[in-house]
């Protein structure tokens, strides 16, 4: 029995951290400015698309491209704000979910008619690590690692430079803030911008070891709503950790159960933590 | 007694809002509420409509146990209230904010009769010909208005005003001082939040002081006025202090 | 009866009325099934609309109920040898005790918190369905084709089943109408405009607001069994399709949420457009991109929809535009 669960379990750990770095995106948005961000799925496409496009022409080194991949996630997340979101940002919930979820429809549109639905690979790997009945893929390590990474320095950013303190700022209450002077348009910009840059970066990280098409990030967008509700909506720290306890499920339930019935499990534990703790088990804002 | 609340006390995390407060109001008397900002006058409100639970006490109306019951379950009862911050129902129009307040309120009336009352209503407090506007569109002097015609239109036993006088000019706050005690008049039992003080002296029967979430003191408008600990929960506030002190040489 | 001297009404049940009936004059199938899919969309926006516009409740998984009704309606259809007629009241009713339990749950979640658990409820109900082999499974579940024999053959079936539609999209209007006109919806609206007031003036919120999910659940789960019994067979993926969802949501936004003939203009429209796209040799890849464009447009910049704009520049219309 635990010669299929611990591989199965460590693979499933080992996914949990691109899961948490893609709903840490989604968290971030959320906690800045209460906006559901429904362009998520599309944007991690587009990492994983970045990615592939770089390699494939230029043979750059994946996880070097991953950060030409981050800095056009910043921009395009600051652009869409900057078009889509700031308008609508006092207004009630339904708004923002439908600018955001037209953009979805945007990407999705035009991403269809330029790069078709055939499934996409990435001709690149890294061998991979055996340790007793464990392998993986080194990719997969990787992944792990560069989510360690990336977390740190977001932390670092929040907690330490001037624009990461405003962010905080304003996250904890924007009308306070701009009465300090903090211009908040620019700082829900960058904060945006954060949001999808995560999102991006987990696209590039799934995009190393997974086929994917241009409609590869929905699945990732549940997930990530799903993990959010289980780290508390808005507290990026929390994604983290939520998305380790879902990859940990997913790896831990194909050992009781056929796994089509992970998604079941995920979906109602998803309502039933919402119904009952709706600031997730692990608190809302930090 | 129509109302009796009984050491009632209120938390905000480490905060104690309300500290076992107890008031009897019997039928067809006006209260005065005061006390100085952050008192808890509004929380207390809160508390005996259902909009909080009270941590410890309870709420007595019509000698029925109301604690902890929902805001809908007293409003059938026959409460009303009027918000300090107004709440207008902005994408509807005038009177059918007031309809609202005819059809669930107390006498639970169909749409004919609450369009009736409507327009009654409405004509009371002077806004009979902006029935027809949005009441988003309505300035703030307007929708205080409005929110005593919803509540009126309930047709209330014990009606709550949280500080419908505030922002009004001196002729405006005559007009509306009249407007409550007819309201009185006609047999309903008000608790009246305020902070203009003649006002709230002139009209109330009785009135009680909040200071920090406790009762300070209780009485008539002319005891409580010369209340020494009314006086010093005021000092922080000179001007009202000084306004308390004229009124006790009148 | 108020309701027989509404222009309002009158004006959207002609509209639809006359769209409907344009088939039958031109008595062309693929009239026929143009025309079904705008019917269908005008009776799923007008549900939706009941929930979403008159309560102000964002249901992004609505598309639960269609799903659920779908399969219920197949099921009995198909392996219970029942009448679609049957199977049409019986998809209705299991997507309206399905919102009755969830209207005990879920919408007690305020804003974002209540459309983030109906896409959760969605994606479950897909989840599950995928499991569950009574229905199929995966794989779903395909109705013989000798069960049109029953209706007059597959072509008779087909135009049937139209009639049906058409009858049901116009009740739905109707109903949508009634509400909107009554007490309880003047409840709902004060729940959209203000839930906590709306509690302190005595609206019974938690009640209200159920049953106009569950009314607003009802004829979805009823259009699905239609849907897929002209369809002929149902899948897992076909039935929950969560993008269905959302243009629902687009639609009842186009016309203009909280009145009757918004979401009737704006499902037409909708639908129209989309046509229209998909015929475009220039647009017909990137006809949801266009689609996206358009509702950015209306979200930022016409947010009350064609019909509630139109109410708040020309007061005198809105007699007429309910
Ligand atoms: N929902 C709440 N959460 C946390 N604290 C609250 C809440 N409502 C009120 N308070 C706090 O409780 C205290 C009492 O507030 P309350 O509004 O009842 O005062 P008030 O007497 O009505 O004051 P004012 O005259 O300014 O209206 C204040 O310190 C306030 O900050
Ligand atoms: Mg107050």
């Amino acid at each position: 029995m635990s010669d299929i669960l611990l591989p199965s379990l460590v693979d499933g750990l080992l996914l949990g951290f691109v899961y948490g770095i893609a709903a840490m995106g989604l968290s971030l948005i959320w906690g800045v400015m209460d906006v559901i961000n429904l362009s998520h799925g599309p944007i991690i496409a587009l990492g994983m698309f970045g990615i592939y496009l770089i390699f494939t022409n230029t043979g750059l080194n994946p996880y070097l491209a991953l950060f030409v991949v981050a800095l056009a996630g910043l921009l395009l997340g600051m652009i869409i704000y900057g078009v889509a979101v700031h308008r609508v940002i006092d207004a009630p919930h339904l708004s923002t979910l439908l600018a955001t979820f037209s953009v979805n429809m945007i990407i999705i549109g035009i991403g269809t008619a330029l790069l078709t639905t055939t499934p996409r690979n990435i001709d690149f790997t890294l061998g991979s690590l055996s340790v007793g009945p464990i392998t993986v893929p080194w990719t997969r390590v990787a992944a792990a690692f560069a989510t360690m990474l990336v977390t740190g320095l977001l932390y670092l950013f929040l907690y330490v430079s001037r624009p990461g303190k405003y962010i905080r700022a304003v996250a904890n209450n924007r009308v306070a803030a701009e009465l300090m002077g903090i211009p908040s348009a620019r700082i829900l910009a960058l904060s945006f911008g954060l949001g999808t840059m995560l999102a991006a970066i987990a696209g590039g990280l799934i995009a190393t070891f997974f086929p994917f098409t241009i409609l590869s990030g929905g699945s990732y967008e549940l997930k990530s709503f799903v993990i959010c509700v289980l780290g508390g909506l808005g507290n990026p720290l929390g994604a983290l950790f939520g998305g380790l306890i879902l990859g940990g499920l997913e790896g831990l339930t194909p050992a009781f159960m056929p796994t089509t019935w992970v998604p079941v499990l995920e979906f109602g534990l998803f309502v039933l933590i919402l119904l009952v703790r709706p600031s997730g088990l692990l608190g809302s804002k930090s | 007694m129509i109302l009796q609340v009984q050491g009632v006390s209120k938390w905000f995390g480490g905060l104690k809002a309300l500290s076992q407060v107890t008031l009897d109001l019997p039928q067809g008397q006006i209260l005065g509420l005061i006390g100085p900002n952050g008192a808890g006058k509004t929380t207390l409100f809160n508390v005996i409509n259902g909009v909080y639970a009270p941590e410890e006490g309870r709420v007595i109306f019509m000698g029925q146990d109301v604690t902890g019951k929902k805001p809908y379950h007293v409003a059938h009862m026959g409460m009303a209230r009027t918000h300090q911050i107004v709440q207008p129902l902005n994408e509807l129009t005038v009177r059918e904010n007031v309809m609202v307040g005819a059809c669930f309120g107390r006498e639970n009336h169909n749409l004919n009769e609450a369009q009736q009352i409507a327009e009654q209503v409405l004509e009371f407090v002077g806004l009979g010909d902006r029935a027809d506007q949005f009441a988003g569109s309505l300035n703030v002097a307007q929708k205080k208005r409005l929110e005593l015609a919803r509540a009126l239109a309930s047709r209330p036993k014990l009606l709550l005003l949280d500080e419908v006088l505030a922002g009004l000019n001196p002729s405006e706050i005559a007009s509306m001082i009249q407007t409550v005690s007819a309201i009185r008049d006609q047999g309903v039992t008000i608790i009246m939040i305020e902070h203009v003080m003649h006002a709230v002296m002139r009209v109330s029967d009785r009135i009680v002081v909040l200071d920090y979430g406790q009762q300070i003191a209780e009485g008539s408008p002319e005891e409580v006025s010369k209340n020494p600990k009314v006086i010093e929960a005021y000092l922080g506030d000179p001007k009202l202090a000084e306004r308390l002190g004229r009124l006790s040489h009148d | 009866m108020r309701a027989l001297r509404s222009p309002g009404l009158w004006l959207a049940l002609a509209l639809t009325a006359a769209a409907g009936a344009w088939p039958y004059f031109t008595g062309s199938a693929s009239n026929r099934e143009v025309a079904f899919t705008i019917l269908l969309s005008v009776a799923l926006a007008s549900s939706l609309n009941i929930l979403l516009g008159y309560t102000g409740y964002v249901s992004f998984g609505h598309i639960v109920f269609y799903g659920l009704g779908g399969y219920m309606g197949i099921y009995l259809l198909s392996e219970r040898g029942v009448s679609l007629w049957l199977a049409v009241l019986a998809g209705g009713a299991i997507a309206g005790l399905l919102a009755l339990l969830l209207g005990a749950s879920i919408l007690r979640l305020r804003g974002a918190y209540f459309a983030l658990a109906t896409i959760g409820v969605n994606e479950a109900a897909r989840a599950f369905i995928n499991n569950f082999q009574p229905f199929g499974g995966p794989i779903g579940m395909t109705l013989n084709f000798r069960l049109y024999d029953h209706y007059g053959g597959a072509a008779r079936a087909l135009w049937m089943v139209y009639g049906v539609m058409l009858g049901l999209t116009l009740l739905v209007i109707l109903v949508s109408y009634l509400v909107k006109n009554s007490k309880f919806g003047l409840g709902l609206l004060a729940i959209r405009e203000n839930e906590d007031a709306a509690e302190i003036m005595g609206v019974t919120a938690p009640q209200a607001k159920t049953w106009a999910y569950v009314l607003s659940a009802i004829f979805p789960g009823m259009i699905g069994v239609l849907f897929f019994f002209k369809n002929g067979n149902i899948e897992p993926h076909d039935a929950f399709r969560l993008h269905l969802s959302i243009e629902m949501i687009v639609m009842v936004m186009l016309g203009g949420y909280g009145t009757v003939l918004g979401p009737v203009l704006g499902a037409a429209g909708y639908q129209r457009l989309r046509g229209m796209l998909l015929v475009s040799p220039i647009f017909k890849n990137i006809q949801l991109a266009v689609a996206g464009g358009l509702l950015l447009i209306i979200v930022l910049f016409v947010p009350a929809g064609a019909v509630g704009w139109l109410r708040h520049r020309v007061p005198v219309l809105r007699k007429v535009l309910e």
